[in-house]
């Protein structure tokens, strides 16, 4: 294998019958490999900055107070270390953490169905039909949907108050169903992957407006169905400001505003609180951190694709 | 028509309705008469204010140029060799996506914590020893920042590859032709060419980050007091709605937080042209 230096001559490449091997070596020029060993310290280091702390999560449960501040962070524990703190975590409030993530499925299940069913209807209909009003309906979709969420809490806070539903489990469902991003992916999905001619046909074959919807377009719909799906469940489990002002009583939390009850009641961070008898350390208040985002870390790993498509939403439109 | 009920439904409930009250309530005393700008001139004139808007300004900053550099750079370096390994990269960067809210600030408690911290010899040659020392007023803007790109930016990352997808591959090929390397072609065509969705970024972020409350709302329950409780100003607001209980002023704040993010959205509609649906 002569493989020289000398191979930088470009033009010899395409001459000769392992062309494929000759560019490879064309390509390692000093500029080339600086450039190649650069890009592999700066996404590796990126990578280590986003993936550390996740690992960290990962295995902090496992050990105990003592092993988290004396081992290395990357040493696993046991089971008896988990069990400790599973154990200590339960304990808590008779198992508040239990009730808080009960809360946090009911509230964000329920936010899904409803957004998924307003969605879909929303955005099909604006997809697919003619009637006043619906460009002002779009118009209004894409500016509430490029507000931040948090500007409206305050504000649906004051309302609730005034209509006395400050409290209940529809104070934050009902207003984290207003999902405009979920009609509007809806609205991309059947605006570019659903002919208008399949729908002139059913149309054609006697299917009323319901019927074109229910078997025809809900059933070619099922990626956006998913999309929808996943977005509103994972953005409703991890809002934190909503049901922290909405919700004042404690067995009412989902997991996110409990995870702030816990670290008030918890030495880890703030030596001053002593301990109480409480048993919340720091290997409990990773394992209820962990419990928190399992659900959404779930859906991360295995609906990746879906994910970035729904991100590229408005990218593919360009 | 009847198919889009639903949702018009809910969005004038829990879009429109509230934005009116608050607006309403903002302009009115506590007994319901007119009070003209006096809520608004009570909360400008808050001596904590010029604080919060300080404290948010230099976050949204920080956050800003580490999008708009790092960002950029790793859409772009992974957009450029090794693809294979570069769909993990970014599958990477994505992941504490999934923490994003609470979680996030926990877990970034415990990395700013020297005692348990993977990055304690880090923070120890920065002379921080103790987590007082790193979550010292001076160090939350960026910390915030950090938990902010931490989350945030691995999404970010997946839609600049794909904007930079969408160049067309003849026009680079040009550009290699033409014998400029990787920087030239970064710089003088995916550059410009994904301008637009930087500037959609940079706009969005700059919304979102005037809103910060999670990340001092946690800190300052896990410090007592050691974090201000009117460290950014939406926080602010809600001191007044439930410490104070004058719902006029705290809707006159978040009007004013309103209104920011309503020019926003409207400027990136309008301007930026990005969601041409009608195309």
């Amino acid at each position: 294998m002569a493989v020289t230096n000398n191979a930088l001559d470009v033009t010899a490449e395409k001459t000769t019958p392992v062309g494929r091997q000759q560019r490879w070596v064309a390509r390692l020029t000093p500029s080339w490999m600086i450039g190649t060993a650069l890009w592999w310290v700066i996404v590796l280091g990126f990578m280590l900055f986003f993936v550390v702390p996740v690992l960290w999560l990962l295995l902090a449960p496992t050990k105990s107070d003592h092993s988290l501040v004396h081992e290395f962070w990357l040493s696993v524990g046991g089971w008896t270390d988990l069990s400790t703190a599973w154990n200590h975590l339960l304990a808590y409030q008779d198992g508040v953490i239990l009730t808080w993530l009960g809360n946090s499925l009911l509230y964000s299940l329920g936010t899904m169905v409803i957004a998924v069913i307003a969605c879909m209807l929303a955005g099909y209909g604006l997809a697919v039909m003619e009637f006043r009003g619906r460009k002002t309906i779009l118009l209004l979709t894409m500016i509430v949907m490029m507000m931040p969420n948090a500007v409206l809490v305050l504000p649906l806070y004051l309302q609730a108050e005034l209509m006395g539903t400050a409290g209940t489990p529809w104070a934050v469902i009902l207003p984290m169903a207003m999902y405009p991003f979920g009609v509007y992916m809806v609205f991309i999905y059947y605006s570019t992957n659903l002919p208008r001619s399949i729908i002139d046909a059913s149309r054609i074959d006697g299917c009323n407006e319901w019927g074109t919807f229910t078997r025809i377009a809900l059933p070619l719909g099922t990626p956006a169905v998913a999309l929808v799906s996943f977005f509103s469940f994972t953005s409703s489990w991890n809002n934190y400001f909503l049901p922290f002002v909405m919700l004042p009583q404690t067995d009412q939390y989902p997991v996110t505003v409990g995870l702030n009850n816990l670290l008030t009641s918890t030495p880890a961070f703030n030596p001053t609180v002593g301990s109480s008898g409480l048993s919340i350390y720091r290997p409990e208040l990773a394992l209820a951190t962990l419990m928190a985002v399992v659900p959404v870390l779930i859906i991360f790993l295995f609906n990746q694709r879906a994910l970035v498509s729904g991100m590229l939403a408005g990218a593919n439109k360009e | 028509m009847l198919f889009v009920l639903p949702y018009v439904l809910l969005l004038a409930l829990f879009g429109l309705f509230p934005v009116g009250y608050a607006v309403a309530l903002a302009v009115s005393t506590p007994e319901g008469g007119f009070a003209g700008v006096a809520n608004f001139v009570a909360v400008i004139t808050d001596y904590r204010l010029p604080d919060s808007l300080v404290n948010v300004g230099a976050y949204v900053l920080i956050w800003l140029l580490a999008l708009m550099v790092f960002v950029v750079g790793l859409a772009l370096l992974t957009h450029q060799r090794f693809h294979g390994f570069s769909k993990v990269a970014r599958f990477a960067f994505y992941l504490p996506g999934a923490l994003a809210g609470s979680a996030a600030v926990l877990v970034w408690m415990f990395m700013l914590d020297p005692t348990v911290s993977p990055a304690a010899g880090l923070l120890n040659a920065v002379g921080i020893e103790t987590f007082t020392q790193s979550t010292a007023p001076g160090h939350l803007a960026l910390i915030f920042a950090v938990i902010a790109f931490w989350t945030g930016a691995g999404g970010w990352i997946v839609i600049m590859y794909g904007a930079l997808n969408n160049i067309p591959t003849d026009l680079v090929e040009a550009a290699q032709v033409d014998g400029a390397g990787p920087l030239r072609i970064a710089w003088s065509i995916q550059l410009p060419l994904i301008r637009k969705w930087v500037a959609y970024m940079l706009i969005i972020s700059f919304a979102t980050g005037t809103q910060l409350f999670v990340e001092p709302q946690l800190l300052a329950s896990a410090t007592f007091g050691g974090v201000s409780e009117s460290w950014s100003v939406n926080q602010l607001s809600l001191i007044y709605a439930f410490q104070y209980g004058d719902f006029n002023r705290a809707a006159a704040l978040n009007v004013g937080l309103l209104a920011l993010a309503l020019i926003v959205a409207v400027f990136v509609i309008g301007k930026v042209k990005l969601f041409d649906t009608e195309a």
